[in-house]
């Protein structure tokens, strides 16, 4: 495990190319884009204010950087770097940016909602959305980039509409059953499209491509209801995770629910593996401080070492009391993502705040447990494995496979606070955020992989 | 005799008087406590007797006083004191013996009375005890009733806080359900005024977004622009195109293709899940025709009426199976055929298991202890035979020892006898060692030798002390028996003088040394009786008549009491002279004159006995 040095970097921006040739990442106004490998930049690029969001067009040719205190986008290209492309939404203000996935439209959300504006690259046409409903996800498209999803509001009443994005033709718009729709998504396969209603009401509703209602499922009444949505690459499944803690599983034949994933604060099965971050008091290795040792072998040397131990069942995980005469309450599934290759779920409940939950899918049970030592901030898989990374605001990043779990201390000078990690889509490498700066971390490959846990003595 | 009157006189009167007090008083006084105290008061006062009634009786009025007591006395019941008159003329005499019976009587009666006073006092005492006794009993009790007096009060008044408790709690209840209703009303009528406000606000916002929208936008705002330097050409390198109805129909059909796509992509997969399914279902059904088939001809055997039908079900599934075609067919014609017959072999399969089962628990059960047995029976014959393989081969060995040794011996000297020399070195040594053990265990054994012979000796000592012991007592015996002759005889004589039959007494007589011989027959009982006059007929055996003896000694003994002191004297009669007196004894005739002579009670015994042969 290799780490790259220290780059500088504000508001988290920080990006692969989807080819994953590139890496954008901004600092204040300026948007540097480097080679993914050598880390050497190829583009500098500066914009006319803060830049707040920046995405890349699926084919890694162009990059929004969205200015949204002035309302502005700026699009630069990477084989032409003297074109540019500045959409200003004026007084109308702007919100939300994003690429459409043919790469060559901008969808632009203005403030209040009022519309979206799809711009063109290609045509001096615009085209405009009304009424669109402003919630968690309203706005979704298919993998193929065939179709958007957008969920609606208009007079008092849920609709979605589907859109051909090839040409921003109205496909379908139904009225969805729910009171306060809170959120769509469509299915990797491009087929089905799951609709949440709010918080307050339990309920997942599932469309056809053509607006057929396929199924409705409510899991319980009378209490806060769902929380996050996850469908398995295979779009086989569908996770829902909940307010009273459980995550529950729907097939795509019947749609109904498999199985109930809960996740209880005390773990009693012995074959569930409990990894349990534990600190370290630091080895007393004089002769290696003396010379500072190479950049790789320098992680595990830091002031507070920790390493994961495998806990003997009965373990009970730190919960977190909510508390109830708040908003948002910290409880409920907050997050949850499926295994490329479908074969794991790891979730996060929110009342167990430092724990991350690791299911077999194909077993349906639960399979491991990683209790850190700090809040799970984000954790995300690898695209190509399973693998899972993990973060939690601390000096460190915690990775997780079938055969093992690791946790590896950011080297550097001063603290590194690793606050958000990004896959390089290979799988390769992954960058770690920190509020002001970024590194990677370069993974060797399977069998370098297999020799780096094995150095390291804390993965079992 | 006068001055002895005196003397008694005072006394006597006294006692009078204080009788005479004591029924007065007790006429005064009904109230026995009263006479009680006058009873207890009145002892001292005969003590200062003598000085009070002094003067009672003088001199001059002896006359007087002897009458008047004689009057008292008579009043009393007592006798006159004076002797019967012959004459009236005649001056009655006082009769002293008179006088004195009545002194007698009085003084018994005196002591009859202090010694009633005692029981009465002790009685009395007995009574106060049992009154305080009881009247603290009572006072206890009466505390106890007042306290759980008062605890039932203070329950009372606890049941009844309680019941105010409870009613109003069940007031508040009351009170609190309305108050529910009361919320849920108010939260049904708030969530109701909640959506409509939402929603007229909602509208509201929507106009006002509207009215924002149309401001925004009709305001020809010249920010709201794009600037591109230069328009990029698609990704797929094709030209927007217009939008017209075709490009609609066009969305739709694509639509419309992707979901085909996706239903055919999903059909294929369960197609192929079912074709997966459909082999394994294949594969298990051969193999439980495969299994069930080894099988098939037992049953056929039994010919059970159930199991042949769905036999002959497998053969013909089993034909079925040949065409495999049948597989590939919809599911719709094959699908009931198929389960059907996957279900009754299942059922075959799942009944052939439990049988299984239950054979194995029988086995388990049954066969451990028979299992163990044969195992260690054929355990102990394989290590017998095991053994005798052994000894065998050491004997086997031994000989080809000594055959080695005579070839070594006979082998040819120059090799041989250095070989030999070693050989013999070694068995030198050997042998000192064999000899020195040897010579330990004869010494050892002489040693065992000795003691043996003296204690052969002292065996044979003890012996003869026995020996001389067994002849002194036998002569003893022998002595005693001729005593006992003599005895014998006489003892006949004296039963025949006490019973009256020395006929059927003569047996109980010699059959008493048999009553050394425990036996569990309950004597004297009419069972006991039909025993022996049953096996009467047969030839007499010493139980039988030990039964008999038993039986009639029984009879003897409640008929002739006074037998039974002699009983312990035949008892210490030898063997060898009882056994002649046996065979005397046991004639049947004897016998049967024995039992008739019996008594008339055991009649039901000589009925039974008649019935015999």
């Amino acid at each position: 495990m290799n780490f790259s040095e220290v780059f500088k970097l504000s508001s988290l921006l920080c990006k692969f190319s989807p080819d994953g040739k590139y890496l954008a990442s901004c600092v204040q106004y300026r948007l540097v884009v480097r080679d993914a490998n050598t880390l050497q930049i190829c583009q500098l690029y500066t914009c006319l204010d803060q830049i707040q969001h920046i995405e890349w067009s699926a084919d890694s040719l162009f990059i929004l950087c969205a200015l949204y205190k002035r309302g502005l986008v700026q699009v630069w290209s990477l084989e032409q770097p003297e074109w540019h492309c500045k959409i200003d939404e004026g007084s109308a203000g702007l919100v939300a940016s994003c690429w459409s996935p043919d790469g060559r439209h901008i969808l632009n959300t203005t403030e209040f909602h009022l519309r979206i504006t799809v711009w063109s690259l290609c045509t001096k046409s615009v085209s405009y959305i009304k009424y669109p409903k402003a919630c968690q996800q309203g706005i979704t498209f298919t993998r193929d980039g065939r179709y958007l999803a957008l969920a609606e509001r208009r007079d008092c009443k849920d609709y979605v509409s589907i859109l051909v994005c090839s040409d921003w033709q109205l496909l379908r718009h139904f009225d969805t059953d729910t009171q306060d729709l809170a959120g769509i998504e469509w299915a990797p396969n491009g087929c089905v499209l799951a609709a949440w209603d709010s918080c307050l009401e339990y309920k997942i509703l599932l469309y056809s491509l053509d607006g057929r209602l396929l199924s409705t499922f409510c899991a319980y009444e009378w209490s806060l209801g769902i929380k996050s949505v996850a469908w398995s690459p295979s779009s086989q499944f569908l996770a829902v995770g909940s307010y009273d803690g459980k995550v529950r599983i729907l097939n795509h034949v019947t749609w109904k629910m498999i199985t109930e994933f809960g996740h209880p604060a005390t773990i009693n099965n012995p074959k569930i593996v409990v990894y349990k971050e534990a600190e370290k008091s630091p080895p007393l290795v004089l002769g290696r401080l003396a010379f500072p040792p190479p950049r790789a072998a320098a992680g595990p040397l830091s002031s507070t070492e920790s390493e994961y131990e495998v806990a003997s069942v009965p373990v009970s995980l730190q919960t977190l009391k909510p508390a109830a005469d708040r908003a948002n309450p910290r409880i409920g599934i907050g997050a949850l993502a499926f295994s490329p290759d479908n074969c794991f779920l790891a979730t996060r409940s929110d009342s167990v705040p430092t724990a991350v939950w690791i299911w077999d899918i194909q077993k349906l049970r639960l399979l491991a447990v990683l209790e850190q030592l700090s809040a799970v901030r984000c954790f995300q898989w690898d695209p190509r494995q399973a693998r899972l990374a993990i973060c939690t605001g601390g000096g460190k990043v915690y990775l997780w496979s079938p055969a093992g779990c690791v946790s590896v201390q950011v080297p550097g000078e001063g603290d590194f606070q690793v606050l958000s990690v990004c896959w390089h889509p290979s799988g390769d490498s992954l960058a770690l955020l920190s509020k002001d700066h970024f590194c990677l971390c370069f993974l060797e490959t399977e069998q370098g992989v297999g020799t780096a846990f094995g150095q390291r003595g804390d993965h079992t | 005799m006068g001055d002895w009157m005196t003397v008694t006189d005072p006394g006597l009167s006294s006692e009078s008087k204080y009788i005479s007090q004591y029924t007065s008083e007790t006429k005064m006084s009904p109230s026995s406590l009263y006479s009680q105290q006058v009873l207890c008061s009145s002892i001292p006062l005969s003590k200062n007797v003598h000085s009070f009634f002094s003067a009672f009786c003088t001199e001059e009025n002896i006359e007087q006083s002897i009458s008047y007591l004689d009057q008292e006395l008579t009043t009393f019941g007592f006798p006159s004191l004076y002797e019967e008159s012959k004459g009236k003329e005649t001056k009655r005499e006082l009769n002293i013996v008179a006088v004195l019976n009545c002194m007698n009587e009085l003084l018994v009666l005196q002591r009859k009375n202090l010694l009633a006073q005692e029981n009465v006092e002790t009685q009395n005492l007995k009574l106060g005890s049992d009154m305080d006794h009881l009247q603290n009993c009572y006072a206890k009790l009466k505390e106890q009733l007042e306290t759980s007096r008062r605890e039932m009060i203070g329950l009372q008044e606890r049941d009844r806080q309680l019941q105010c408790k409870n009613r109003n709690l069940h007031q508040l209840l009351k009170n609190e359900k309305d108050e529910v209703q009361k919320l849920q009303n108010i939260i049904a009528s708030r969530a109701t005024q909640y959506n409509h406000d939402m929603k007229r606000k909602e509208r509201e916002y929507n106009k006002l977004k509207e009215r924002l929208h149309q401001l925004v936008m009709n305001k020809k705002d010249k920010k709201i622009a794009m600037e591109v330097l230069n328009y990029v050409g698609r990704a797929d390198g094709k030209r927007g195109s217009w939008r017209t109805g075709k490009t609609e129909a066009r969305n739709e059909d694509e639509m419309y293709k992707i979901l085909l796509n996706d239903y055919e992509y999903r059909q294929k997969q369960i197609l192929m899940e079912n074709a997966e399914l459909k082999k394994v279902l294949q594969q298990m059904k051969k193999e439980m025709i495969s299994l069930l088939s080894p099988q098939k001809q037992k049953p056929r055997e039994r010919a059970d009426d159930s199991t042949g039908t769905v036999i002959s079900d497998i053969e013909e599934d089993a034909g079925e199976l040949s065409r495999e075609s049948t597989w590939d067919l919809s599911c719709e014609t094959v699908r009931e055929q198929l389960t059907n017959s996957i279900r009754k072999q299942w059922r075959i399969l799942k009944s052939h298991v439990e049988k299984l089962d239950n054979q194995v628990s029988k086995v388990h059960l049954e066969g451990f202890n028979d299992e163990d047995v044969i195992s260690r029976q054929d355990h102990e014959q394989e290590t017998e035979k095991l053994e005798l393989e052994i000894q065998q081969c050491k004997e086997m060995i031994k000989t080809q020892q000594q055959l080695l040794q005579q070839l070594a011996t006979a082998g040819d000297d120059d090799t041989t006898s250095l070989l030999r020399d070693c050989y013999l070195l070694e068995e030198k040594e050997r042998l000192k060692e064999e000899w020195s053990l040897f010579k330990e265990q004869k010494k050892n054994f002489e040693k065992e030798r000795r003691s043996f012979t003296e204690a052969a000796i002292r065996l044979g000592l003890e012996r003869k002390a026995f020996e001389e012991e067994r002849a002194s007592w036998l002569k003893q015996q022998f002595l005693n028996m001729t005593t006992f002759d003599h005895q014998n005889s006489e003892n006949v004589k004296l039963f025949s003088a006490f019973s009256g039959s020395s006929d059927w007494d003569n047996p109980t007589v010699h059959s008493r040394p048999r009553q050394k011989k425990p036996h569990g027959a309950p004597s004297g009982s009419p069972v006991c009786t039909s025993k022996l006059t049953k096996s009467l007929p047969a030839s007499p055996s010493t139980s039988d008549f030990c039964q008999t003896r038993s039986c009639v000694s029984e009879y003897s003994s409640i008929s002739v009491l006074n037998t039974a002191p002699e009983e312990s004297k035949p008892n210490q009669v030898g063997r060898e002279c009882t056994n002649q007196k046996w065979s005397v004894a046991s004639r049947p005739d004897s016998q049967e004159g024995c039992c008739s002579g019996c008594s008339s009670t055991h009649a039901d015994a000589h009925i039974e006995k008649d019935d015999l042969p």
